[in-house]
């Protein structure tokens, strides 16, 4: 191709950003400077082109150390690449974490979703209007801008907020729960102290004393507990510390160069160290624990505690008894997929592994955007190791020699945390060539997302990597088959790979022993909500929905639950009276429902079920990928025929009536997941929670009670 | 018909590179089809003699499938499946007129007619009809954007609606060079005009698609003006636009003023006189001037695309005869 480039010059600190990741442009072609050399030679070609999967990464670092994408940055970016300028655009433009327009350096996203949302955030965001003001873009001069967004995967302790700050190096602050105070005192408005001379040394202890400032308890009138505690408001385990050992160890800020970290280890001035990831395990040293056995007992920065801990013993099985026998032992174990589609773990493995074309290449889906998914993270902020050394079994099985772990842009400690564990497993041979002696070469990259749910998808994945837009494929070919780069690929959701450690150490047969027949082994509920003890739970499949909230301590005091949310936004809800429900694979279908990636999101009966839905139905709004009409277009006019019935209750029938048939072809007709089930959550609040009781009786014996506001 | 010259007729290919493919049989509305493997469910449908919608399928292009528009009904298969692209496989059972697709079209057409101006777009008034659509049920469509208001729009992040009007693509027309418009208020978004400018005809690269949802749009980078972005004017986005959203300047003014006219029209194919390579163009001519050019699409060597010099150097023809 004959690419056509601008004549902008990137900014010093634009170039710097690309050239850390790429290396100095080497000649002219590339954006370097004119030498003799580059009369003598063409650039092009396969080798040129080959580098586009760098194209996320690179806009990554411009975006994480300017804070924006200039014409110049992208131009230059482009001819490093050897991208089209319009295609790198619009890969841009496909993520909401990336601005093309220029904008303060700290961006804060304060999470307006489900959960978030039955916690209180309708009344942060009413106040962060008046305090910080109006939220959406500003000006370069501006401090700070902040967004409504998208579940944040910290469900537990919402309302949640993330604040990032682009810079040599970039920091953020997770502020969960958030309150206005601290929000204000991120956004600079509230925090003179935060002067640039301030920042680095003490930055963080200045951080933490700050946060200790009473929390105004108006911001709380809707949460789930009385205001007034800086506790979480649904009542965290109280042991939390509130100090991470990751950011107490060195607060000094580390030049990025020396490090294998993307993120800087200061606090953003202002805000309050985040709670270790225990905090979000209240069964944390439960001996019974399969999969968070770690979490909490053992550092998860370290390598040494992982291995006195049992760490990779699962590996040394694993090439104790080769690759086939492994794909046996998952066969065996009954295994199914825990990202949402229940696909059987061996099978997929098995297929991968005997295609004849070569590389083959496995991905781990970490990109955990699911309204009300928090495991994920929680897995990997906890307890790193287990993933790393779960991907190497799967890659030694499948025959792969390169993992990539795509983690969600908005999990800043996880991909520190993530980062830590690769550099150390490499360094000790665990990863790299000739893996302790075995022969086997594998290693693990890690590619954040940018803020898109679509992504999550498999096949929006590797498009993703490969640095296109994040656009679904239609299968078939399925991955096994052509996945990434067109070779085949096993995509497995984290929670799925982590439960082939005690595969290989119980044995398939043995593991199948836990759970029910065709639900087998330990599985993660993501508890969120109107719940007093929210969090992460382990519990062997067979478990009722009933027996998990029990554990979770129920309803606050005084409170019912009108409805729980199983599977997220693109789950269904079943209604506070049918508990009885098991939580297996099989039982939630039975019951019309699904599993889906083990969001169980409590709504208690003070909350506005017409907001939740409206809220649902702008997430899929937002996060369609824009490919096909039924999704794209339907997903608009599903939110507008939403606001008509919970605004005005005139008309409702025809609204009824055209949300049913264009949930029908966004159901049947879309490309992807993601289209066909954006109309799930809202029929099942229609016929199972009967919230719009206009409409003539179904059969599933609704309560009628009206649920819009006033 | 033979297979081969099937595909002569599809392809353009005129030399079979392989052997003849074998037969596939399968069940279309109950009636049994025999079509070479490999082949689309589509051209199984048209050796049915049944008339199925698309969209954003091409015939020179890879199919996209993107619009939803051909869905049919597969038994045994969980969702409804796009006719333009899949492939066929022996024993399948497709219903082309069931409830569940005749459903889903029309609900396409409809979420296509309340969000996009289809008014040159062609057969789409037909369609709309046979299937029962009714776009207006959406509500009065909301205001065009200003020019350029969709270009900013960012990802994840939109208006909440009020549900009183439905949202569109409207917006005013680019018109920012001499040769070609690009009325977006009526583009479908079927990706042909990326995928002619990009790696499947013209490598040029000129334009993709920026945003995401419902505001994703096609653009040149950062939304710059076409003269100053890569395109080359080689006109093959028009040449594969469905709907009318990329057309002629010529034609865009005439529609403007009212005089377009295409039951006024001639058209006629000859030979590009500009170099040795003998592309094909058909000169539409009104009232004695030439409006437009295209090219034939069977054309086994150019499948429709020229340069610019084909495309648009028409004027001189033109510009002659007045002198
Ligand atoms: C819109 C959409 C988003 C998804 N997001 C995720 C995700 O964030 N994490 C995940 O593991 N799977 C996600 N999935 C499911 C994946 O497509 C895929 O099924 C899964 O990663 C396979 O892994 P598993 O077999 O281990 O579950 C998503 C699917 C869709 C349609
Ligand atoms: S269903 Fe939605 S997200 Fe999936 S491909 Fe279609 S538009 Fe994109
Ligand atoms: S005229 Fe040619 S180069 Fe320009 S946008 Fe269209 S296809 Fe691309
Ligand atoms: S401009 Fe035309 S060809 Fe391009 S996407 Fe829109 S409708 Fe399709
Ligand atoms: S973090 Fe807010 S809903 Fe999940
Ligand atoms: S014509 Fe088949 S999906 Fe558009």
């Amino acid at each position: 191709m004959d690419l056509r480039f601008l004549d902008a010059l990137p900014s010093s600190e634009e170039q710097a950003a690309v050239d850390a990741v790429l290396g100095p442009p080497d000649s002219a072609w590339v954006g370097g400077a004119r030498t003799e050399d580059d009369l003598r030679r063409a650039h092009g070609g396969h080798a040129a082109r080959g580098q586009r999967h760098l194209l996320l990464p690179v806009l990554h670092a411009v975006n994480d150390r300017v804070g924006y994408l200039s014409q110049a940055a992208l131009d230059y970016v482009c001819r490093r690449l050897t991208v089209p300028p319009a295609e790198a655009y619009g890969v841009a433009t496909f993520y909401a974490m990336f601005a093309v327009r220029e904008r303060p350096k700290k961006v804060m996203h304060v999470c307006t979703d489900i959960a978030c949302k039955a916690l209180g955030s309708d009344a942060l965001v009413a106040e962060l209007e008046e305090r910080v003001g109006h939220h959406g873009p500003r000006g370069a001069d501006a401090e700070v801008e902040w967004h409504h967004s998208p579940c944040l995967g910290m469900c537990e302790r919402g309302p949640a907020a993330l604040t990032l700050e682009a810079g040599e190096p970039p920091t953020y602050a997770v502020s969960a729960p958030a309150t206005c105070e601290v929000l204000a005192r991120l956004g600079g408005r509230a925090a003179p102290a935060a002067a640039p001379g301030d920042a680095s040394a003490n930055g963080h202890r200045e951080g933490a004393e700050v946060g200790l400032a009473p929390v105004d308890g108006a911001a709380f009138t809707g949460a789930a507990e009385p205001a007034g505690a800086a506790a979480p408001p649904a009542g965290a385990p109280a042991d939390a510390s509130a100090e991470p050992p990751a950011r107490t160890a060195d607060p000094s800020v580390e030049p990025a160069a020396a490090s294998p970290l993307t993120f800087g280890t200061a606090l953003i001035p202002g805000g309050e160290p985040e709670p270790p990831a225990e905090a979000a395990v209240p069964q944390a040293g439960d001996p019974e624990l399969v999969l968070l056995r770690r979490i909490g007992t053992v550092d998860p920065e370290s390598l040494d505690d992982y291995r006195a801990a049992g760490g990779y013993n699962a590996l040394r099985q694993a090439f104790k008894i080769g690759p086939a026998r492994v794909i046996q032992e998952v066969l065996d174990s009954g295994l199914v997929g825990r990202g949402g589609a229940a696909f059987p773990t061996g099978r997929k493995w098995d297929a991968t592994a005997r295609q004849p074309d070569r590389p083959k290449y496995l991905i781990c889906n970490a990109d955990e955007s699911e309204p009300g998914t928090f495991k994920d993270r929680v897995v990997i902020e906890g307890d790193p190791f287990s993933l790393v050394e779960s991907m190497t079994i799967a890659g030694y099985a499948i025959g792969a020699t390169h993992g990539y772990v795509y983690l969600r842009g908005e999990y800043p400690r996880a991909l520190q945390r993530l980062e830590n564990a690769l550099a150390a497993a490499r360094e000790r041979n665990l990863l790299g060539t000739d893996i302790l002696g075995t022969g086997f070469d594998f290693d693990i990259e890690v590619r954040r997302g940018a803020g898109a749910y679509i992504c999550g998808e498999e096949t929006a994945i590797f498009n993703s990597i490969e640095g296109e837009r994040g656009e679904p494929r239609s299968k078939p070919p399925f991955p096994v088959e052509k996945g990434l780069f067109g070779k085949p690929t096993v995509i497995n959701n984290v929670e799925t790979l982590i439960n082939v450690l005690p595969i290989l150490e119980m044995g398939g047969p043995g593991y199948a022993a836990i759970g029910t027949g065709r639900s087998t082994g330990p599985k993660l509920f993501c508890v969120s909500g109107t719940v007093r003890r929210p969090g992460i739970y382990e519990l062997p499949f067979g478990a009722t929905l009933r027996e998990l909230l029990e554990l979770a301590g129920g309803a606050p005091e005084g409170r019912e639950i009108r409805a729980v949310l199983l599977g997220g936004a693109a789950g269904g809800f079943v209604r506070g009276d049918e508990l009885d429900i098991p939580l297996t694979f099989e039982g939630t279908r039975e019951a019309g429902t699904t599993l889906g990636s083990g969001v169980i999101l409590v709504l208690d009966d003070t909350v506005d079920l017409g907001g939740v839905l409206l809220r649902i139905a702008q997430f899929f709004r937002d996060e369609s990928c824009g490919q096909c009409v039924p999704c794209r277009v339907g997903t608009v006019r599903q939110e507008e025929a939403l606001h008509r019935m919970v605004n005005a209750p005139a008309g409702r029938r025809t609204d009824l009536t055209l949300l049913r048939e264009v949930g029908g072809a966004m159901r049947d007709a879309s490309i992807c997941g993601l289209g066909q089930t954006a109309w799930n959550a809202v029929e099942s609040a229609i016929d199972r929670l009967g919230v719009f009781p206009l409409e003539p009786a179904g059969g599933s014996g609704g309560t009628s009670a009206g649920t819009e506001q006033p | 018909m033979t297979i081969q010259d099937d595909t002569v007729r599809r392809t353009g290919m005129s030399v079979p590179l392989a052997p003849p493919r074998r037969l596939v049989e399968l069940s279309i509305d109950g009636e049994t089809i025999a079509v070479p493997e490999g082949e689309t469910i589509l051209t199984a449908c048209e050796t049915a003699g049944k008339d199925i919608p698309t969209l954003c399928y091409g015939d020179t292009l890879t199919p996209k499938n993107a619009c939803r528009v051909c869905v049919v009904e597969l038994e045994g298969a969980r969702v409804l499946a796009p006719a333009c692209s899949r492939k066929v496989e022996a024993g399948m059972v497709v219903k082309t007129d069931s409830e569940r697709a005749r459903h889903s079209r029309k609900l396409v057409l409809e979420l296509l007619a309340s969000s996009v101006d289809l008014s040159t777009t062609p057969r789409a008034a037909e369609w709309l009809e046979s299937y029962g659509a009714e776009p207006e049920r959406f509500g009065p469509a909301a205001a065009p954007a200003a020019i350029g208001e969709r270009d900013k729009l960012h990802a994840g992040a939109h208006e909440l609606p009020s549900g009183e009007a439905a949202a569109t693509v409207h917006q005013p027309p680019k018109v920012d060079n001499e040769l070609y418009v690009r009325d977006y208020a009526k583009c479908i978004l079927c990706y042909k005009c990326v995928d002619a400018c990009g790696e499947q005809w013209q490598n040029t690269f000129a334009i993709g698609v920026a945003g995401r949802g419902f505001d994703a749009r096609i653009s040149t980078e950062h939304n710059n003006p076409l003269p100053d972005s890569a395109c080359v004017y080689c006109g093959n986005c028009i040449e594969v636009c469905p709907t009318g959203a990329l057309s002629f300047k010529s034609e865009f003014d005439r529609r403007a003023e009212g005089s377009w006219d295409e039951s006024r029209q001639t058209q006629t194919t000859t030979i590009c006189t500009y170099c040795g390579v003998g592309c094909n163009v058909t000169l539409h001519v009104q009232d004695n001037e030439i409006v437009k050019v295209t090219s034939p699409h069977e054309n086994p060597v150019t499948h429709g695309n020229l340069c610019i010099k084909g495309r648009f150097g028409f004027q001189h023809v033109q510009n002659r005869r007045r002198d």
